[in-house]
This record gives structure tokens, sequence and C-alpha cells, in this order.
């Protein structure tokens, strides 16, 4: 790299490190979205997620739903929480899985105070939290203190070609600086799960990859349907992708030549710092990146050749982007071309110094294109239907 | 000449064009590092992104891209035919 990267971002009370400053209101449950919202309205600086679930959910999904309500609370670019739900067992169980990280949070619930006592009551508690967050600075950060996840969208064949292996080059050096990083994408590594398995770094971690895999595989099977016909994606298909085994052998260039050190279900956080983790996750690009971010991600690498739009409200997500024909069509949501390298005007290197360069600035503060259009894709991976 | 189409592997069956191309003009195909591999005439359009064959490929063999099968050809392919889902086929999630 040219320069050293001037980074700044918020360190949090057990640590981490954020890139951005959020009070956060987040509802427990679908019901609940009327209240966080009302909160968010009426309190400058607050961001509520609404999503749609969170109701007679069981066993495994609602493990799940538990693990990224307070994975998302407790991601560092997160200053202060407040949840709501509809009672308080189940909301006291989230204010509690994201009080640990020692950061403020509260809770408040429905049930024998309806809506607008309690939009109330969390407003003045919101209003509090968000009084306190703003008067947190930023300080200098090293790459060693990111967390980072890596994902494409709308793939085509300019992803596999210079894209991906682009971001695989800034992994590579952002890991060898101490970074941790998230990759996964389950369905869409089918085809080139051998190559990933042969970067497992040790026998242990990659047969937790190949029983990931695997699993994921029988559960389709058990399903009696197939992928074929949802993996290409029909934008994939557009783009000049023609098989599920084309797409992985792109999909996966994201690793570069790093070490996968270890596996994590999905939403769960890795048990230590550093290295590139594999995350069970679906290839849905809001799904994902929601379980990256509940994971720990802070700042997301999403490349795209035929043009995906997706944002995140707690991370930014910053799309990069080597198809001459999307850069010029829909600007607006590429934040790096680096289509030069298809002419073979750029390098690797100088590809991954311009996404590096834009990194830097959207971690210190820069709106991405995703945050500035206000995609703010918040959704929770469901596993099966309600009781 | 300059390039307009991109190689993974100087082994590979296929090279993804850089540019929309037009039956009768000429794929010039080089690998990532810039070296030459081969020039193929396109027997029809072909956009930006898809692939050229860059040599007969016979129906039942594997197609390769990234140096490794990525599929497998379901009909005879010309060189210079695009090469997509209308003669190529995945080999998973085949019952």
């Amino acid at each position: 790299m040219a320069e050293k990267l001037t980074l700044t971002g918020y360190r949090r009370e057990n640590g981490r490190v954020g890139v951005r400053n959020h009070v956060a209101i987040l509802p427990l449950d679908d019901l609940s979205n009327a209240a966080a919202l009302g909160v968010a309205n009426l309190i400058r600086g607050t961001l509520a997620l609404p999503h749609p679930y969170g109701r007679l959910q069981f066993g495994e999904d609602l493990e799940l739903t538990f693990r990224t309500l307070i994975g998302t609370g407790r991601n560092p670019n997160i200053a202060a929480v407040v949840v709501i739900g509809i009672e308080p067992n189940w909301t006291d169980r989230v204010v509690e899985g994201i009080a640990r990280t020692g950061k403020p949070v509260a809770g408040f619930s429905i049930e024998r105070y309806g809506d607008l006592k309690t939009i109330e009551m969390a407003s003045r508690k919101a209003k509090e939290f968000t009084q306190w967050a703003s008067e947190k600075q930023r300080e200098p950060i090293e790459l060693k203190d990111l967390w980072v996840s890596a994902k494409c969208g709308e793939s085509d064949t300019t992803l596999g070609l210079i894209t991906n292996p682009a971001i695989g080059r800034v992994l590579e050096r952002m890991i060898d600086a101490g970074a941790t990083a998230f990759f996964g994408e389950t369905s869409e590594v089918t085809g080139g799960e051998d190559v990933i398995a042969a970067q497992c770094a040790t026998p242990e971690v990659r047969a937790a990859f190949i029983k990931t895999f695997n699993d994921y595989q029988d559960f389709i099977t058990g399903t009696g349907a197939d992928l074929l016909g949802s993996q290409p994606t029909q934008g994939n298909i557009r783009g000049g992708l023609s098989t599920i085994e084309e797409k992985a052998m792109g999909n996966i260039q994201k690793m570069g030549r790093n070490k996968v050190v270890g596996v994590l279900g999905p939403a769960e956080a890795p048990s230590r710092a550093g290295g590139l983790w594999f995350m069970d996750s679906s290839s849905a690009a809001a799904e994902m990146v929601t379980l990256c971010m509940a994971g720990g991600s802070v700042l997301h690498f999403f490349t795209t050749g035929q043009g995906n739009i997706i944002g995140n409200p707690v991370i930014p997500v910053m799309k990069i982007c080597g198809n001459p024909l999307t850069v010029s069509t829909m600007p607006e949501h590429v934040d790096v071309d680096i289509s030069d390298m298809l002419k073979l005007e750029m390098t690797l290197d100088q590809a991954a110094d311009k996404i590096m360069a834009m990194m830097a600035r959207n971690i210190n503060g820069r709106l991405t294109d995703a945050e500035a259009l206000r995609h703010d894709e918040f959704v929770l991976t469901k596993l099966y239907r309600s009781a | 000449m300059k390039h307009n189409a991109l190689i993974h592997d100087p082994e590979d069956d296929v090279a993804v064009l850089v540019t929309d191309l037009k039956a009768g003009e000429a794929a010039s195909a080089v690998t990532l590092d810039g070296q030459p591999v081969t020039t193929v005439t396109l027997v029809e359009d072909i956009p930006l992104g898809h692939k050229v064959a860059l040599r007969d490929l016979a129906a039942g063999k594997s197609l390769i891209k990234y140096g490794r099968n990525i599929g497998r050809v379901s009909q005879n392919v010309k060189a210079g035919a695009h090469v997509h889902t209308h003669n190529v086929k995945t080999e998973r999630w085949q019952k």
C-alpha cells in the first residue's frame, strides 16, 4: 500500500470499535414496530429497526432470532439501545444480552401501558441516550480493530475476473494487519466448496466447514426441491453466468489467499479476533448482511456486477463494481468503480488501493451510496414457519 | 490489437467478453496478466460479460473455465459461438 490509512472510530465499553454512532430503537417483535417507529420519529439521532418476526417462533429458529436481535444491539456501531417488546420476558432477554457489552440499554414492554405511554417512556430514555451518544468522540483506530464482512450480489462474470479478486486482495492486507473478516453464502459456494475446504487453516475447521456445507445440501434435498432456477439467479444469467459452479468459483475469489480460521453459525460472533471466518448464511443479500452485522461486522464490502442496491441500517455497505455498463447506468449505487481492470489499465493492487481509500473515507464518516439512499434493509433470517 | 476478451486460465474453453461484439467480429482473448492466448471470430452477437467458445466443444464434455470443470456442454458448440445456459448445464443438484 502506498500510504498508511488514517482511520477513526468509536471505542466501546467492551473494547470493540464501531464506525458509526447510532442509538437503536429495537423492536423485539412485529407488534412493537409501531412504538419503535414512534420513538424514532420523536427523538433526533435514533434509528428504528423494524422487522416482521419475533412471535411464536421456537427451537433453533427462535434462538437465531434472539441471536440476531442481541447481536444487532451489541454491534459496536450502536452506542446505546432501547428495546421495545409486547411483554417483558423476551424483551428482558434481549436487554440482558446487549447489556453484557457494557453499553447503555433499556427495555420497555407494551402490555399494561399501551403504545402511547410506552412511546413516552421509551422516548424519554432514548433522548437521554442520544444526547449522551452525541458527545462521544471519534478516536484513532487501526486496521486490527476492524471486523468487516464481504458478499457479492447480482453477480456476473466480472466478479470472478476482477472484483472479487480485488476484495480478496483487500482482505489479505487487512487480515495480515490483524483485522477480522466474515464471508459465507452456503448455497452459493456449491462447485467451489473444495477450494474453501483446501484453504481451511486446520483439519477441525475443514471438518466444520464440510459439515455446514453438507447439512445445507441435505436440507435442500429434504424439502424435495432443488436450487435449479434459483441459483444462478435471473440477474446472474443476464450477466453471463451459466451454472452454479461458475458462480461459485467467482464468489470464492473474495477469500484471496487467506486461510479460513473458523466456521460460524448464522449471526454468531467469532470467539476471538483476527482472521477470515466462514459464516453459515443465505446468499440473499439483506439476510446475509444482517447476519454479518449481528455477528459483529462494522462495515460490509459488497461487490456487484449487474447492480445490487442493498444496504443496512447499522453498518455502511460499500459497493464495488467492475462492470462498465452498471457503473454508467446506475452510478449512484457504486462507491468504487474498478472497471479499468477489465481494460487491464488497473492492476489488482491498484484496485485494492482504491477500495481501501474509499473504505477509509466511509469508516471516517462518509455516507456510502446505500446509506445516502436510505437502503436500510434489516432482514432477519427465518429458518422455518412459526408455531 | 487491443484485447476485448479475458481468460482466467490458458487451458479454458471460453473467454469472457469485456465489450459487446457482433457476429463476424474477432474476439482477442488475453489472460489477466495480459498474455495473448487466442483470437476467434464470433459466429453470433455476444454481449459484454458473456462467454465465447474458443474452440469447437462437443456435447457431453466438461466445460473448462478457471482451469476446472464448471458444467457440462449439452449440445455441440462451434468456436466463436455464445456459451450460456442453452448449451451448458450444471452438474450439481441434478436428480
